[in-house]
């Protein structure tokens, strides 16, 4: 649900970064903040265990300059990936605006990247969200792995697990260097505030 | 839940009602934001000069309501209308403000709970009719 402050010219629009438990969800938010200037990113929040999961959401606002006189302002959070917090993932999607899933691609993992998407589904739908309609992209972490003796998926299966029904833009990544995390963050801030310009910017005001 | 878009009469109107019932009676800051965790409307602290980090303050607040009203189906309740914590030195009050709204309030010991909840309830319709119409 996008915030548009017309008093100070500014939009605000929610992108959570959803997936299984350990796909590199909080990984690409640091990455974010640690590459971003000062100016541009405001403080991350970030709710873990002991154990460095994930408990309630880690939260990451960034300033992404204007659009039409509009300063864009956009906030990042990532939810709990493991299956238990099912309950605050969907906390954490009330009044989202665009999501990244972020899959691991460990061969073992394979069954919990399908479930974890399955989960979003039916979490949006909870919240009248329409997954088909709702800006999405893949991101599939870890790709470092594939030149290492861990048996890893191929992204032939990935997309064919995951992409064959949404058909939408998917990133190689590896989170914890950087490479594919501003090209995912670019292209679902792109989506998100196409989507929520054309619901108001563009017709209403 | 429908996305907000708030002019800058709606935020001025509603400025005006929080500083005066609710700045002007001592209370620090006061903080009007939307379930999903945005900030709607934020007054007080600015002329006290206290820094608040209200985007940070506003996500935990969502979050933290959001999970309040599941214990309160736990245990057979709709919801609860407000939460409370006390501090050594402020104390913060969260109250609902319709169905997508919240407003919190953040105050001293030189202000009651009391007369805190009384004007955050005679606020809420006021508020609520900016908003939500």
């Amino acid at each position: 649900m996008a915030l548009i402050d017309l008093s100070k010219k500014e939009v605000h629009c929610k992108v959570v970064y959803y997936g299984p438990g350990r796909c590199g969800k909080t990984t690409n938010l640091l990455y974010i903040y640690q590459a971003m200037d000062d100016s541009d990113r405001g403080k991350m929040l970030t709710i873990d265990t002991k154990g460095d999961r994930t408990l309630f959401f880690d939260l990451l606002p960034l300033n992404l300059g204007k659009i039409s006189g509009l300063d864009i302002r956009i906030q990042l959070y990532t939810v709990p990936g493991q299956v238990m917090y099912e309950a605050t993932r969907k906390l954490v999607l009330k009044g989202v605006d665009g999501l990244v899933y972020v899959a691991d691609p460990l061969l073992v993992r394979r069954e919990r990247n399908i479930e974890g998407l399955d989960d979003l589904r039916r979490n949006l739908d909870a919240h009248g969200l329409d997954m088909a309609k709702i800006p999405l992209v893949l991101q599939y972490n870890k790709r470092d792995l594939v030149d290492t003796p861990v048996p890893t998926l191929s992204i032939e299966e990935l997309e064919n697990d995951l992409n064959a029904e949404l058909q939408t833009e998917y990133f190689e990544a590896v989170a914890t260097t950087g490479i594919g995390v501003f090209e995912t963050l670019k292209e679902i801030t792109k989506k998100t505030v196409r989507y929520v310009a054309e619901k108001h910017l563009l017709t209403k005001v | 839940m429908a996305d907000f878009v708030i002019t800058a009469q709606a935020q001025e109107k509603a400025g005006n009602l929080l500083i005066n019932s609710l700045i002007k009676a001592g209370v620090r800051t006061a903080l009007l934001i939307d379930s999903a965790g945005n900030v709607l409307a934020n007054c007080g602290h600015e002329q006290q000069h206290i820094d608040i980090d209200a985007i940070s303050l506003a996500a935990l607040a969502a979050a933290s309501l959001a999970a309040t009203t599941q214990i309160a189906k736990l245990i057979g309740e709709d919801d609860f209308s407000l939460l409370f914590h006390k501090g050594k030195h402020g104390n913060i009050h969260f109250g609902r403000i319709g169905e997508e709204l919240i407003l919190i309030t953040i105050f001293g010991d030189d202000v009651s709970l009391g007369l805190v909840r009384c004007r955050v309830s005679e606020l809420a319709e006021s508020i609520a009719e900016i908003f939500e119409g």
